[in-house]
């Protein structure tokens, strides 16, 4: 049963992120994508401070919002500051996260957070960490539900702009020539990713689900040139990486998030060998 | 006031050791960052900071110690070799560099993740420690480890300092480089290594993570101050080395707070200072540039428009409604209110009712500019060969930015003219 819930949530945060991630890759944003999943962990942390975990949608939105502010500051800096993109990347991201590191170890004895953590949740605890009704009765695993919200919101979200998405990601000019603003949409899917990345932070922390977001997507782009195939193809990828990334880890006694990585690192490297192959 | 004493009285031994290797390694990777932010390459080293992560694990479980030169050469060879899957990505299929930077980075750290879970859960006692890797740990540079890490971060110095002319042509223009017969891969293979071997000395310091701020802040930083690349390595080495006593001082002053997240932080703190107030550069001085322009060119739109509907109607001082303006050029109604108004506080032109009239000042201004753009006009469609209807947008522009000594060539060359391509009158001066 704990196993069936560690890959149910696994597979939940991967292909919320395979979804995401395909639109990222689309765009080239991936990068975009990493620093987002970094500057969350300062709004991660004061969460933690003020409530003690983070569980409910709002709080989910408010750290999230950290991430859309980080996607600002880097469009600022290159902007206005005429500071080249990656460096605008590097240091938006670096420092926000610095900052939430010195949150954590100043306040390492308040909040239910540590270092590793940040690096790799904590996927283990999702079968014990239970949500109750008014009850008092056990309605099922926090990070599960709070998942399930969350990946619902991103299919709804894509199939009811499917349009709007696909016209912005493939030929930006175009959608703002017939009044469809690209930048609008932007911000709508980078608001998407942070809230993703917050929601998924305690079962695979920070860094890895840059993993998620970019791996599955990538190997669905070589393998096919169908938008629909590769949000279906990168999905799927995600909840293989997930199952075979359970069973990695349950071999090596190790991280479930890094087995996940590891897989999704593999799956990927089977599909590059295929198509350089055929070339 | 007393631990700032007591801590650059050096009284502790310990204290020297650790100002110095954090220094040291704050230096050798800010004077290699400014490399790779020339080459716009400033995510590299993200990728290769995560990715010697494996390296390190594989070369612990191989060799079963933690002597530093075999984590060293584990966490070389990751390195290098995360960057060559990303090319080998980028030149073999249809992903972009990107997303390229992006797998390579997260999947080496996934990777090493697991490997050091299993380290940890292993049971070997010898790898206690190993994971101060991830987040850094400055003050545990003494003995063996600052030996090992000092000694690559001179070696890192030395390298550019013998190669700095070939890195400059390599980073600035591989090209030409190419052309006058550099050895082009063999200095990419050194600039890489030394890039390499500068993250694997400074995650001893600062961590994986927030390695890459010690790569790409202080560069970032100093392209603010300066255009040259010999200054651009000294203030970038400046900032690194202050964030270095800085974040060391804070560590030792308040022990709970980490070393490398404060190094960070300090550099950040530069960094945005410098985005903001540098000179030059800076985001403050150019948004006052623009507003100062933006200002010259609305004032003189606004007089030229003001000029011509006088010419149109041979009476230079008549009244104009600020509806007339608008229907001679395109201006907005917040353009319009706040454009008269700086011209009336000027003195180039007086309210009079509703209307506005034309100061002899103003009357002066607004033919020179009309003047310089007719001026411009007709060398477009005569030097150039350029059609009469397709000079306006240009001379437009120009307008603004003719000077005096341009105005009197132009006049000279155009043979004292006195008439422009669409045979209006060019004002005499």
């Amino acid at each position: 049963m704990d196993a069936f819930i560690i890959i149910l949530t696994g597979s939940l945060v991967a292909v919320s992120c395979a979804l995401l991630g395909s639109f990222l890759v689309l765009r080239k944003m991936a990068m975009i994508g990493d620093a987002i999943s970094h500057s969350v962990l300062p709004g991660i942390v004061i969460a933690f401070l003020v409530v003690g975990s983070i569980d409910s949608i709002w709080m989910i939105i408010g750290a999230g919002m950290i991430g859309v502010l980080s996607t600002f500051l880097i469009e600022f800096f290159h902007q206005k500051g005429r500071l080249q993109t990656d460096a605008s990347i590097g240091v938006t991201f670096t420092w926000l996260f610095a900052l939430g590191v010195i949150l954590v170890t100043y306040y390492a004895g308040n909040a239910h957070i540590d270092q590793d953590c940040i690096l790799h949740g904590e996927i283990a605890y999702v079968p014990i960490d239970l949500m109750y009704d008014a009850d008092g009765n056990a309605i099922g695993p926090k990070a599960v539900i709070i998942l399930s919200f969350v990946l619902g919101l991103i299919i709804l979200f894509i199939t009811v702009f499917y349009k709007e998405l696909f016209i912005t990601t493939f030929d930006p000019d175009f959608s703002n020539a017939i009044g469809i603003s690209s930048s609008k949409w932007h911000y709508a899917l980078m608001g998407l990713v942070s809230l993703t990345t917050v929601a998924s932070f305690e079962s695979v922390g920070a860094i890895l689900v840059v993993a998620l977001l970019i791996a599955p997507a990538a190997s669905a782009y070589l393998i096919t040139r169908n938008l629909k195939w590769m949000l279906a193809l990168s999905s799927l990828f995600g909840i293989a990486s997930s199952f075979f990334g359970y069973w990695l880890s349950y071999l090596l006694d190790g991280s479930i998030a890094g087995a996940m990585v590891t897989i999704s690192g593999a799956i990927f490297g089977v599909c590059y060998f295929v198509i350089v192959l055929r070339k | 006031m007393e631990t700032l004493i007591e801590f650059f009285s050096f009284e502790y031994p310990n204290i020297k050791y650790v100002v110095f290797g954090t220094i040291l390694l704050s230096i050798s990777s800010a004077v290699v960052g400014c490399f790779t932010f020339i080459k716009k390459k400033s995510l590299v080293g993200d990728v290769v900071s995560h990715a010697v992560l494996p390296g390190i694990c594989i070369s612990f479980l191989a060799s079963g110690s933690k002597d530093p030169f075999l984590l060293i050469i584990g966490a070389f060879i990751s390195g290098w070799v995360s960057i060559l899957v990303m090319d080998a990505i980028i030149r073999n299929t249809k992903i972009k560099e990107d997303a390229a930077t992006g797998l390579s980075l997260s999947v080496f750290f996934g990777i090493g993740i697991l490997l050091m879970t299993y380290i940890q859960h292993s049971g070997n006692a010898a790898q206690s420690g190993l994971d101060t890797f991830l987040f850094g740990k400055a003050a545990a540079l003494i003995g063996i480890d600052l030996l090992a890490f000092s000694i690559i971060a001179i070696v890192v110095l030395i390298v550019v300092f013998l190669f700095y002319k070939e890195f400059k042509l390599i980073s600035f223009d591989p090209q030409f480089a190419k052309v006058i017969g550099l050895p082009i891969r063999k200095l990419e293979f050194i600039l890489t290594s030394i890039t390499v071997l500068a993250v694997v000395t400074g995650i001893q310091a600062v961590g994986v993570v927030l390695m890459a701020a010690m790569l790409i802040t202080p560069a970032a930083a100093a392209r603010f101050w300066t255009n040259k690349l010999h200054k651009m390595l000294i203030i970038s080495s400046i900032f690194g080395a202050f964030s270095g006593i800085s974040g060391a001082f804070i560590s030792y002053s308040t022990p709970s707070m980490p070393t490398g997240p404060w190094m960070v932080m300090v550099l950040s703190i530069i960094a945005l200072f410098s985005f903001f107030f540098a000179p030059s550069r800076g985001i403050l001085v150019n948004s006052w540039n623009r507003f100062k322009i933006q200002r010259q060119l609305l004032e003189e739109n606004l007089l030229k428009t003001f000029f011509r509907i006088g010419e149109n109607s041979n009476d230079y001082f008549q009244d104009i409604e600020a509806g007339d303006l608008r229907l001679a050029r395109n201006f907005s109604s917040a353009q319009l209110s706040r454009g008269l108004k700086m011209l009336s506080s000027n003195g180039y032109i007086t309210k009079s009712g509703s209307a506005w009239t034309l100061s002899k000042e103003g009357h002066d201004k607004g033919k020179r500019i009309t003047r310089l753009h007719r001026l411009w006009e007709l060398y477009l469609t005569k030097y150039l060969r350029i059609a009469p209807d397709h000079v306006h947008e240009d001379a437009d522009t120009i307008e603004h930015v003719i000077t005096p000594e341009l105005e009197r060539r132009l006049e000279q060359l155009l043979d004292y003219p006195t008439s422009d391509p669409h045979q209006s009158a060019i004002p005499s001066r």
